[in-house]
């Protein structure tokens, strides 16, 4: 059923200022709209909780991408298609730039913004494994002040997030530099466009030794659909940093997601695929290494 | 409710709405331009995909309050003076359009692939339409369609 549209709030304010006002003044009754490729399917299918909205879509001051020398820097308003139109996040960043490329379909990544879709929370969401092996951080925005955190402390649960009532997700900060690491992003759906997916993994290696010893220097998977948040899969990274690139260390690797990976059962896919499916990609990626 | 004021197709137009009023019903219900079509109202079929400022979006996931002062172009506004655009030519010619519940969108979203690449590859036509859902054709005659229309274009 849908919702009843005569029942919503939406207003406009004139600047970041005045929202963050609003936001402060009655904490937790107002919801920042942007893009509107979440709330607004919540609200056709008769969902959406929020009666009082507040419209960020015009807000320019959140939709920039600041390039400097050891970070991009990516406001929380940057639609997908601004992403995979950055020469320098493709170059730079390029998992976040193949991210971006099969978030929903051209006309969504046109209205969709970073910010919305990390703040939706979604745990199968196609950004986040890719900022979590950059090792991003959030930078947060209230009337009182700013507070930056890893991104990886960001996702409290499901569809939880660390941003209090009176909060703002202002920019993403993405460490560049990653020259010397062979990168990898793989995302297993029905489709890739459109499609959420069962799982995916983002993952990143630095090898170090000459031919004969490959050793895995560091590494840093991120991953989707593998637990109730997006997650950094430390124990697969401790499982083979600093190992010979081998059958032992592949077998470790996937022992060691497969005992930190909690997915579940739900209409795309069971928990059993997705965990096997994940060490499937997570040994493609260490195989690749020794090519 | 909300004043918004919108050029569609070229036409100024004004309407008093409730803000979280969908676009897709802001144009079929406000404005009688019922081209626009609704699939699925989740933004995953594209059948009422239109132009905002030269974008492509879905209209079912717009809300009105976020057009007012934008420039519009709907299905309506495709052709001039009674005559197709080469876009609906060719897929009137190539077998494009079957139901035609999914051409107003399709079409929208080949003008914007076709404003991006003049000469798109065929993955590039595959990923421009991808948005755009068709349960008639089995796509390869919209494929043809759009390549034909960049040809002509």
């Amino acid at each position: 059923m849908r919702s009843d549209v005569g029942q919503f709030d939406f207003v406009s304010p004139a600047s970041l200022d005045a929202v963050l006002e609003r936001l402060a003044a009655e904490p937790g009754v107002h919801t920042p709209l942007a893009g509107g490729t979440e709330l607004m399917v919540a609200l056709n299918t008769g969902r959406l909780q929020q009666h009082s909205l507040l419209n960020l879509q015009h807000l320019s001051e959140l939709r920039f991408i600041r390039v400097e020398a050891e970070a991009i820097h990516i406001g929380s308003g940057t639609t997908f298609t601004d992403i995979r139109r950055s020469e320098a996040i493709a170059i730079d960043l390029p998992l976040l730039s193949q991210a971006a490329s099969w978030t929903g379909s051209v006309a969504n990544q046109n209205r969709g913004t970073l910010g919305g879709n990390l703040c939706n929370a979604s745990p199968a969401a196609d950004s986040p494994p890719a900022l979590l092996a950059y090792g991003a951080t959030v930078t947060l925005v209230s009337s009182h002040g700013t507070r930056t955190l890893p991104y990886s402390d960001f996702h409290l649960g499901y569809k939880r997030t660390a941003l209090r009532p009176d909060e703002l997700l202002h920019t993403i900060s993405v460490p560049t530099g990653w020259s010397g690491y062979r990168q990898y992003i793989r995302k297993v759906g029905t489709r890739n466009a459109q499609a959420i997916s069962k799982v995916a993994l983002a993952a990143m290696a630095r090898v170090d030794g000459d031919r004969t010893s490959r050793v895995i220097g560091d590494i840093r998977i991120g991953a989707a659909s593998l637990a109730d948040r997006p997650v950094r899969c430390a124990a697969a990274e401790a499982a083979v940093r600093g190992k010979l690139v081998n059958e032992t260390t592949v077998r470790a690797a996937r022992t060691a997601l497969a005992g930190e990976a909690k997915p579940i059962d739900d209409i795309r896919s069971t928990a059993t695929y997705r965990a096997h499916v994940a060490a499937n990609l997570l040994e493609e990626f260490l195989r690749s290494l020794v090519g | 409710m909300s004043l918004v004021q919108l050029t569609v197709n070229g036409t100024r137009q004004q309407v008093d709405v409730p803000p979280m009023k969908r676009l897709l019903d802001v144009l079929r219900e406000d404005l009688a331009l019922t081209g626009s079509k609704e699939g699925c109202g989740e933004g995953e079929c594209g059948a009422c995909a239109v132009l905002l400022d030269g974008v492509l979006v879905n209209s079912c996931l717009v809300p009105a309050l976020q057009v007012n002062g934008s420039r519009l172009c709907t299905i309506e506004g495709v052709s001039t003076e009674g005559r197709l655009h080469p876009i609906q030519q060719c897929f009137l010619e190539c077998g494009g359009a079957q139901c035609g519940i999914c051409t107003p969108g399709m079409i929208l979203a080949t003008q914007h692939l076709l404003d991006k690449y003049p000469h798109p590859t065929m993955e590039q036509i595959q990923e421009g339409l991808a948005g755009n859902l068709c349960r008639c054709t089995g796509y390869m005659r919209i494929f043809e369609a759009v390549q034909e229309a960049a040809k002509v274009a």
